[in-house]
């Protein structure tokens, strides 16, 4: 090997946005690549974004389902789904969190930021990566879901927007985590503080329950919170119902997440 | 010679910590420069400015010419950085690792394999390249990420602590890896708490503490400084110091160094350790003066901070190369340094 700058590496110092961006979206896709391949290969992370909803879909069709009183045309299980659905995509985000925390500590970040590579291209590398996990995941819900009785009551058009719904909630999710992952830079950290702010969201909600049933004081948070809105959304798609205030306000709601937590995933991307 | 690294009274705070109080150095084309330091010395911070990580707050940096604060995108063409942590996915194999690193560089798909292959050879990774690197000892886990810091063949590399964590044999190992990319004529910087170290592989040095450079030198300058081999006791009467420090003066290069909180005496005696580890017995017998814990030892970074600053280094190393104040040296000294024989 010799020292000197060989011609196969460009040294391209001086990029024009149109090289921008072709690295920019070259460079994340390589990088997503890269986070679906560790994925594929941690039994752990499979599990979490696999088999805990399944075993969820399961639990709550056939242990709990039985004692909950719902009224949508067919049952618990037509009712369970979408709520599933939002909380997988929710859980799943804590790969995005744990996975920033792990190469922040291992300096894989600094290494990647005295490369010659597009800045952008970790986080959206990323982001890329976890959608496709998330539609993985949801995907594998459905299925499974359909096994255990679960149907659409609305047509496709509706099923479909309601998956992606589903999805999209997953991914402002996964923002807030990077967020998370970024600032608390410990792997063990972000575990525990996920828990801590994912579980009340996503339990005081209407995914598993009826808001209804839930005493009072709870109603009142558990009403008004996004993952409720965007669940109940989510079920008006799937099973038929108003959708558009819904709709509204649900999209609201993601934008505003993604809008305030892109931003500060970035900055302090910038400062680790 | 050409200046292939210039730093220009660096200084850098984290809120009221200063880790960096105006720390200057050059570094020659082809060269390698040794940052020798305690835990908490400022070294890495050094390496984050160096490496575009990090902006300092006052200060310049130049690397082949190039400006690193106002021009950071062309600086990253041009260096490699191994950080204080092997940075490398353990799910991935080394291959894999490797060229992934390439396609980052923007090599395309058969120049990257290409790359990789070349960089296993290189660090003798060829038979574990393609198991993930989880299962890689340390000393392998460490060539990988020497080797992913090449890929893009630097003109500059920047090492953090290389052989930190790394057993003795893994070490001596590193080491020559190394110095194989130093006789290629690559320009390096690396950082050490081990004085031994940067006496193998630099050939300058510069001794930071609290940010701040307290030395700078070939490591031959600096052990003149100590007196060379060190020789080291506690007397078990501290009223009895003086007569301690007397009776080993004639050994002694330097000005002995007495420690009377822990009663212990430090001689820098030169390279004829044996024959003053033999004298300063009789003396000291004949004196009637009884000590403890008699040992010689190569001078280590510990010593070079007694020589300088007169007291040790305040770092607290995890694997007890140096530890707060004086009462760690003894076990240092066993452990790290063989006695010298010779
Ligand atoms: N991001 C940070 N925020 C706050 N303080 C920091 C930060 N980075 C470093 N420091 C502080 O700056 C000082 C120098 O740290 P640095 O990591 O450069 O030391 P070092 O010589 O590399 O030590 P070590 O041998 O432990 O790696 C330390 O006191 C450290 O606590
Ligand atoms: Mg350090």
């Amino acid at each position: 090997m010799t020292n000197q700058k060989v011609k196969d590496i460009p040294m391209v110092t001086e990029w024009t946005s149109l090289d921008k961006l072709r690295y920019g979206i070259g460079d994340a896709l390589i990088v997503s690549k890269r986070d679906l391949l560790v994925w594929l290969r941690v039994p752990a992370f499979i599990f979490f974004t696999i088999v805990q909803p399944v075993m969820f879909v399961l639990l709550f069709r056939y242990v709990f389902g039985g004692a909950i009183a719902v009224s949508v045309p067919g049952g618990y299980v037509d009712y369970l789904m979408p709520g599933i659905i939002a909380q997988s995509a929710a859980f799943a985000s804590f790969g995005t969190a744990i996975g920033l925390a792990r190469e922040i500590q291992l300096g894989v970040i600094d290494r990647f930021r005295s490369m010659p590579m597009a800045r952008s291209a970790v986080l959206l590398g990323r982001l890329i990566a976890d959608t496709i996990r998330l539609v993985v995941t949801v995907l594998v819900i459905l299925l499974v879901g359909y096994a255990v009785g679960f149907r659409f009551h609305n047509g496709v058009g509706p099923g479909i927007l309601m998956l992606l719904l589903g999805t999209i909630f997953g991914v402002a999710i996964c923002c807030v985590s990077a967020y998370c992952g970024l600032v608390f830079k410990n792997e063990e950290t972000v575990q525990s503080f996920g828990l801590a702010w994912l579980f009340p969201l996503t339990f005081v909600s209407s995914a598993f329950v009826p808001v209804g049933s839930m005493p009072g004081w709870l109603q009142v948070f558990a009403k008004h919170q996004p993952v409720t809105i965007v669940i109940n959304e989510m079920r008006a798609l799937a099973l038929g119902g108003p959708a558009v205030r819904g709709g509204i306000e649900s999209a609201l709601w993601l934008i505003a997440i993604i809008a305030v937590f892109i931003p500060l995933a970035v900055r302090s991307y910038r400062r680790v | 010679m050409e200046v292939a690294v210039e730093v220009r009274d660096l200084k850098k705070s984290f809120g009221a910590v200063e880790a960096l109080r105006g720390v200057s150095l050059s570094v020659e084309r082809g060269t390698v420069l040794g940052l020798l330091g305690p835990n908490g010395a400022g070294k890495t911070t050094v390496i984050k400015v160096l490496t575009t990580l990090l902006r300092p707050d006052s200060g310049s940096v130049f690397i082949e010419g190039c400006d690193v604060l106002a021009d950071p995108a062309k600086v990253r063409h041009l260096i490699g950085l191994a950080g204080q942590s092997a940075a490398i996915q353990e799910e991935l194999t080394g291959r894999e690792n490797l060229e992934i690193m390439g396609r980052l560089y923007h090599l395309n798909k058969s120049s990257s394999q290409t790359r990789a292959q070349e960089l296993l050879e290189r660090f003798d990774l060829v038979e574990a390249g393609d198991r993930p690197s989880k299962t890689y000892s340390g000393g392998m886990q460490r060539r990988l990420d020497l080797a992913a810091s090449l890929v893009g063949r630097p003109s500059v590399l920047f090492l953090d602590e290389p052989t930190t964590g790394l057993d003795p044999r893994a070490r001596i190992g590193m080491w020559g890896v190394i110095r194989d990319l130093v006789e290629e004529g690559t320009t390096l910087l690396l950082t050490t708490q081990y004085l031994e170290e940067a006496d193998v592989l630099a050939d300058q040095i510069v001794v930071i503490d609290q940010g701040r450079v307290i030395a700078t030198g070939t490591s031959g300058q600096l052990k003149d400084r100590v007196g060379g081999d060190v020789l080291e006791f506690t007397v078990v009467d501290p009223n009895r110091l003086e007569d301690a420090k007397r009776a080993v003066i004639d050994l002694s290069m330097t000005e002995p160094i007495l420690d009377p909180k822990s009663a212990k005496v430090s001689v820098g005696v030169g390279q004829y350790g044996t024959n003053a580890l033999a004298n300063a017995v009789r003396n000291l017998d004949s004196v009637g003066v009884e000590v403890e814990g008699l040992s010689l030892h190569r001078p280590s970074l510990d010593d070079v901070f007694l020589a300088i600053t007169g007291h040790a280094a305040s770092g607290a190393n995890e694997d007890g190369a140096i530890t707060r104040g004086r009462k760690g040296r003894r076990s240092t000294s066993k452990s790290r340094n063989e006695v010298v024989n010779d």
